[in-house]
């Protein structure tokens, strides 16, 4: 029976037909795994699989589930970017520095992911440490754009984006420090929400930048990403920067669709730099907006954004140069063993441990700190920052959401911005801004330009994301750019 | 702002990273011209504005102080590159 099984639909489909008996739990996860397996050589989408870790869980969900105390993501598969820690369950964060390394803990979301019935398949690649636009900086080499195998799938949490993308899973977990669900969701042709910061729990997620970072949702479409939103959120005295609102059922408003809400388009992101193509595909669903009965308003302004580009690249560096000081070769990973001092082998470890992106952030993070910079630099950023996050403020003032592109092109090619850091970083332009300020943001994909796909961003208001998704099913509920599907080993 | 080799060398003693030779003179290519990327900044009046730290300004999350569990020893031990009577073993500090 388990060969009949469908793949191709979103979860809340699979949750039906579990409930109905038409498969078990264990059987979706077996059919899922050798998906994996077939696709695995093609895009490298995985670092390890969880096997059986899946089967127990998938064995414990179809318990619940002729028990009659299924939730919407129990005997659900489910990936997970490989920055989140797993108890017993090697932890690699893209990064030589983490080999062999099992944590001894689960992080928040995936203990919430296991309270809901989820079943845990795999851990996907990722740029080492989060850090990167392309997937290209891992230590477990690069993942594939399932629209294109010579092209990049995004980054930092590419192997999410593809898992989802290349239909092995319905659901993935990524993180978003600058753009790093939003912005390989938009290159796969997935949906991507980066929640408001201290809308979801930190703890156990391997740190990269404290202050901008946020574990965020992959799906198809917005009643998969809703449900999955609402099983990681909410406060937790692990991590003391989670808020206390109280979590709504994110599906609360879907009837509502698209009409009477008052969007914001703001003009610095659609200037030079934006791809014809990219321009007018969100073009085109901003006509799908205003058909619907959407407010569009052109004359908002957000005139420091541009600035977001040297904000974050000075915060979030320096965050990880703090971060990543821990990486010692002393107490678990990585460690060069045959120096002449224990600062030698910890400069050792740490040289030949990281990758060259993380060596460069750790060296501008250094440098942005040191005596008699901090004020040019850290500090002008963080002022910076209160600008960017004021305007935000303002710019949403009268108004539900900002509609813009999520990435100023589609998906680029396998080496073409590797040799050029700057080049790579311009990539995030358009989603930076929204970490800098801490507000919510969804990536959905919009159309295509060139045969890949294009994503549109939708920014909201703190701690409303409810509106972000009803927008989103409002807008799916419309087009069909969600149900394409690249062609892939079955 | 152009860095100098020199520049870069006193860098990674900071942070702790060994670099060869080649990945200096490319470090200090490229971190000088990310840097010449930030001069933009200082053209943004900043005048008595506060800094940001964290997005939604939480200050002094509390916890109630009560002792919780605790990792086990051995497990903490366990993926240690070098480890002796229960400690992480490291080479001598001092002379």
């Amino acid at each position: 029976m388990a060969d009949a099984i469908n793949l191709d639909v979103p979860a809340h489909q699979h949750a039906t037909r579990l409930r109905a008996g038409d498969y078990t739990s264990r059987q979706l996860a077996q059919a899922t795994l050798t998906r994996i397996r077939a696709q695995q050589p093609v895009l490298n989408t995985y670092i390890t699989l969880t096997e059986e870790l899946a089967l127990t869980q998938a064995d414990a969900a179809d318990q619940r589930i002729s028990a009659g105390n299924a939730g919407p993501l129990t005997g659900i598969p489910i990936a997970v970017k490989d920055l989140l820690s797993t108890r017993g369950i090697s932890t690699t964060a893209g990064s030589k520095m983490l080999q062999g390394y099992k944590p001894l803990y689960d992080c928040t979301v995936v203990e919430r992911l296991q309270q809901a019935g989820a079943v845990i398949v795999g851990k996907t690649n990722l740029d080492e440490f989060a850090m990167g636009s392309s997937n290209e900086h891992s230590a477990y080499g690069v993942v594939k754009n399932p629209w294109d195998l010579e092209r990049v799938p995004g980054g930092s949490s590419g192997g999410s984006a593809v898992a989802v993308a290349g239909h092995s899973v319905p659901l993935s977990l990524g993180t978003d420090t600058g753009g790093s669900v939003r912005q390989p969701a938009a290159l796969c042709g997935v949906v991507g929400l980066k929640p408001t910061y201290g809308r979801v729990s930190r703890y156990g997620v391997v740190a990269f930048a404290s202050s901008l970072e946020q574990v965020g949702p992959f799906g198809r479409n917005a009643t998969d990403v809703a449900n999955l939103l609402g099983t990681i959120a909410g406060d937790d005295h692990h991590d003391s920067t989670t808020a206390s609102e109280p979590v709504p059922d994110y599906t609360a408003d879907f009837d509502h669709g698209l009409a009477g809400l008052r969007v914001g388009v703001p003009a610095q992101f659609f200037e030079d730099g934006l791809d014809d193509g990219v321009r007018s595909a969100v073009e085109e669903a901003i006509a799908v907006f205003e058909r619907e009965g959407a407010i569009i308003d052109r004359s908002v302004e957000l005139p420091t954004a541009p600035a977001s580009l040297p904000v974050y690249y000075i915060i979030a560096p320096s965050e990880a140069s703090a971060n990543l000081a821990r990486y010692d070769g002393v107490k678990y990973g990585f460690s060069v063993t045959d120096g002449e001092s224990v600062e030698q082998e910890m400069s050792l470890t740490r040289g030949q441990g990281f990758g060259p992106e993380v060596k460069r952030r750790i060296m501008i993070g250094t440098y942005a700190l040191s005596t008699g910079y901090y004020d040019a630099y850290y500090l002008k950023a963080q002022k910076v920052r209160t600008l960017i996050r004021r305007e935000f403020e303002a710019a949403l003032t009268d108004h539900d959401l900002l509609l813009t592109p999520t990435t100023p092109s589609v998906a680029f090619r396998i080496g073409e911005k590797i040799d050029d850091p700057y080049a790579m970083y311009l990539n995030d332009l358009y989603t930076l801004p929204v970490n800098i300020a801490g507000n919510p943001g969804i990536s959905i994909p919009c159309g295509f330009d060139q045969g890949l796909p294009v994503g549109l961003q939708l920014i909201g208001h703190p701690f409303d994301e409810s509106t972000l998704l009803r927008a989103t099913h409002g807008y799916q509920s419309l087009t069909d750019w969600n149900q394409q599907a690249p062609s892939l080993p079955a | 702002m152009a860095l100098s080799t020199d520049d870069v060398r006193d860098i990674a003693l900071l942070a702790r990273i060994a670099l060869s030779d080649d990945e200096m003179e490319l470090m200090r290519d490229e971190l000088s011209s990310i840097l010449d990327h930030f001069e933009i900044l200082s053209e943004i009046d900043t005048e008595d504005v506060p800094p940001t730290a964290q997005s939604f300004n939480l200050t002094n999350v509390e916890r109630p102080d009560v002792p919780g569990e605790t990792i086990d020893r051995e497990a903490a031990l366990d993926g240690a590159p070098r480890r002796q009577d229960g400690y992480f073993r490291v080479r001598a500090v001092l002379d």
